[in-house]
């Protein structure tokens, strides 16, 4: 209703410019290729996954193209599955991790005092430690499984959305826009979504992308350390830790490596373009040219 | 031009703040500061103290086998010893009078202090993390200025995908890699550990293995810890070295837009000048803020990079002590790796506030 004018134009109007940049345009096709395998593991790989039907530890060659485990399954088979384990979680803790920062940083800003003071001291506090040492705690202390560890991840992904929310609620709460609302009689929540939200979302977006990436690493590197995916699940980080076993058979971690790597690139391409097009600094920046 | 005005209230602001209260503002910075962390530290305690309680895992499953735990009076016996039968908030304060005294209790695993094993564990780490830090920053800083300077251009698109693919590598896949690479199949680097076995240790004065070869004059020792340290360090690194760039890249931008570096070319100072006296200045200043956030990504890093070059340090330690469910050790490490964090980030606080008097007065 009383949207700022300016920054829905910031938003979509700089959007097509960032589909234009080469950087964006690899990382979303192949984000979107992983979207696809993710989709159709079933459909198209050549072997069951969980299967130990083939030699152990063939070489990379016809029938098997990234060879086989020292179970004597697919490592290209288990790959693609591993895309149905991996993206749906990362991005799902992504969504999670956005909503519950997203909603205590906007009460934090927006009614500030205690409110503030108590959001913001425990963000500072996950702050204080480093992420893996922290996930890893919490994860050991729930249980090794998958649920788990995204749990571990969420609880120390949320405190960097909260930061950004909060700070960009307070730029925008004592604007006219946001003050006429109230004195309309609109109630807080009501304030909050029509008028704070939509000045709010940009940015939020832009970190959401690059932390997609992140958040995968985490997560695969809660697996790899046995905290997170249970044996038998093709999952890309407990894959590689499988392939430590084996280290001389190069073919068995290296794939399901190769496999994250991809994925988390495409994602960090995307969000660097999206936050260079939406960045007014950087964006005021490339306008001057100096030495 | 806001960063102008702002600049010149605080130079107005500065004489009268320094006669009301009679203090330095750069004495009354310092002990804001620090007394935050002390806050932030005693809150790190409370942290580990109530994940490692409150959570659904049993330390008693975790420790004890299963003929011991058919036996009720084994198990509270375990229990008792371990102070795990007195309410929770006595347990806190029992754990925090420990802490203060340097008492971190005594690992469930190896039945030694906790505190005698972070002793033995913790040099390798900072001295593993402190490497890979110094090597990040000439690195990231060099690309940083490289890649602003030639904005736009083929070597700022190459810097630009080689910094998103540094921040993009799982660790412990190119730890892995780099361990099959470079030693299995090159046979260039050292394999795993601190030292070659067949050299041996120096003597242990400060845990730096670099370090104390030096000090005993053991040249030898000296080489083989800087090849065993070289490949872990720069593996640990690599994301680090892509953050820094992209920072240092947008903070040298935006100084190179400011009227003062407008103000000395139209002087006519050669570029050598105008870049080290007047942009490197004050774009460092953000830069370092994130050398110093890295570090935390780095003590991270450690627990996937120590597994694989079997570097005896806090990271492995962790690691174990959390699938065990070790409780005091896991509490030990969050603690002495949280204030660690909160010291560096301390030290760069207060490095800002030495380079940059503006911060000292908001």
């Amino acid at each position: 209703m009383k949207r700022d004018p300016l920054a829905r134009k910031g938003l979509l109007g700089r959007l097509p410019e960032a589909w234009r940049q080469p950087l964006a345009v690899v990382g979303g096709v192949v984000a979107l290729a992983w979207l696809v395998v993710a989709l159709a593991a079933p459909l198209r790989a050549p072997h069951d996954p969980l299967a130990q039907e083939l030699p152990r530890l063939a070489p990379p060659g016809p029938g098997h193209w990234f060879g086989t485990d020292q179970l004597g399954r697919d490592i290209l088979s288990r790959v693609l599955y591993g895309a149905r384990v991996s993206i749906p979680l990362t991005l799902l803790l992504v969504v999670l991790s956005v909503l519950i920062g997203g909603l205590l940083g906007a009460c934090a800003g927006y009614f500030g005092r205690w409110a503030d003071e108590t959001i913001m001291r425990v963000a500072d506090l996950v702050f204080a430690f480093p992420t893996v040492i922290l996930a890893m705690v919490v994860a050991a202390a729930l249980g090794a499984s998958l649920v788990n560890a995204v749990l571990a991840v969420l609880v120390v992904a949320w405190p960097a959305y909260a930061r950004v929310t909060r700070g960009l609620v307070l730029g925008v709460r004592e604007r006219e826009f946001v003050l006429s609302g109230r004195l309309l009689g609109f109630s807080a929540w009501r304030s909050l979504r029509v008028d704070v939200l939509p000045n709010v979302t940009g940015p939020v977006l832009v970190l959401a992308t690059l932390d997609i990436g992140t958040a995968l690493l985490l997560l695969s590197g809660l697996s790899f350390l046995g905290l997170g995916a249970k044996p038998p699940s093709p999952e890309w980080g407990a894959m590689v830790a499988g392939g430590v076993e084996v280290f001389d058979s190069w073919w068995v971690a290296t794939f399901p490596g190769l496999a994250i790597l991809t994925v988390v690139l495409a994602f960090n391409f995307l969000g660097d373009t999206l936050r260079d097009a939406l960045d007014p600094r950087t964006a005021r920046a490339i306008k001057e040219r100096a030495l | 031009m806001s960063a102008m005005t702002s600049a010149k209230e605080s130079a107005d602001a500065a004489p009268r703040v320094r006669s009301r209260r009679g203090v330095h503002p750069l004495a009354r910075f310092l002990f804001r500061r620090i007394l935050t962390a002390v806050l932030l530290a005693w809150g790190i305690t409370l942290v580990t103290f109530v994940l490692t309680n409150l959570v659904p895992g049993d330390p008693v499953t975790a420790n004890l086998g299963q003929r011991a735990l058919g036996d009720p009076a084994i198990v509270a016996q375990w229990r008792a010893e371990h102070g795990l039968d007195k309410p929770l908030w006595e347990q806190y304060v029992l754990h925090l009078r420990g802490v203060v005294q340097g008492d971190f209790g005594v690992s469930q695993q190896s039945h030694r202090p906790v505190a005698e094993d972070l002793a033995q564990f913790v040099p390798a780490t900072l001295e593993l993390a402190g490497a890979a830090i110094a090597v990040s920053l000439v690195l990231g800083v060099a690309f940083g200025v490289v890649a602003a300077l030639r904005r736009d251009r083929l070597p700022d698109h190459v810097l630009r995908v080689l910094s998103l693919i540094g921040i993009s590598v799982p660790t412990f896949w190119l730890a892995l890699v780099a361990f099959y690479v470079f030693f299995y199949r090159l046979q260039i680097t050292p394999g795993s550990g601190r030292v070659d076995p067949a050299i041996g240790e120096a003597p242990a004065v400060t845990g730096l293995q670099t370090v104390d070869a030096l000090i005993a004059g053991r040249w030898d020792v000296f080489v083989s810890a800087v090849g065993h340290l070289i490949t872990p360090a720069l593996v640990l690194a690599l994301y680090t070295i892509g953050l820094l760039t992209r920072f240092t890249r947008s903070a040298v931008l935006e100084v190179l837009g400011q009227d003062y570096v407008r103000a000395a070319r139209a002087k006519g100072l050669p570029g050598r000048v105008i870049l080290f006296r007047y942009v490197l200045r004050s774009a460092l200043v953000p830069v370092i803020t994130v050398a110093g956030l890295a570090f935390g990504s780095l003590l991270s890093g450690t627990v996937l990079v120590e597994a694989i070059f079997a570097w005896p340090g806090i990271g492995q330690y962790a690691y174990k002590s959390a699938t065990t469910l070790d409780l005091p050790a896991v509490m030990g490490v969050g603690l002495v790796v949280g204030v660690v964090y909160l010291v560096i980030n301390l030290i760069v606080d207060v490095l800002y506030g030495v380079i940059d008097p503006r911060v000292r007065l908001q």
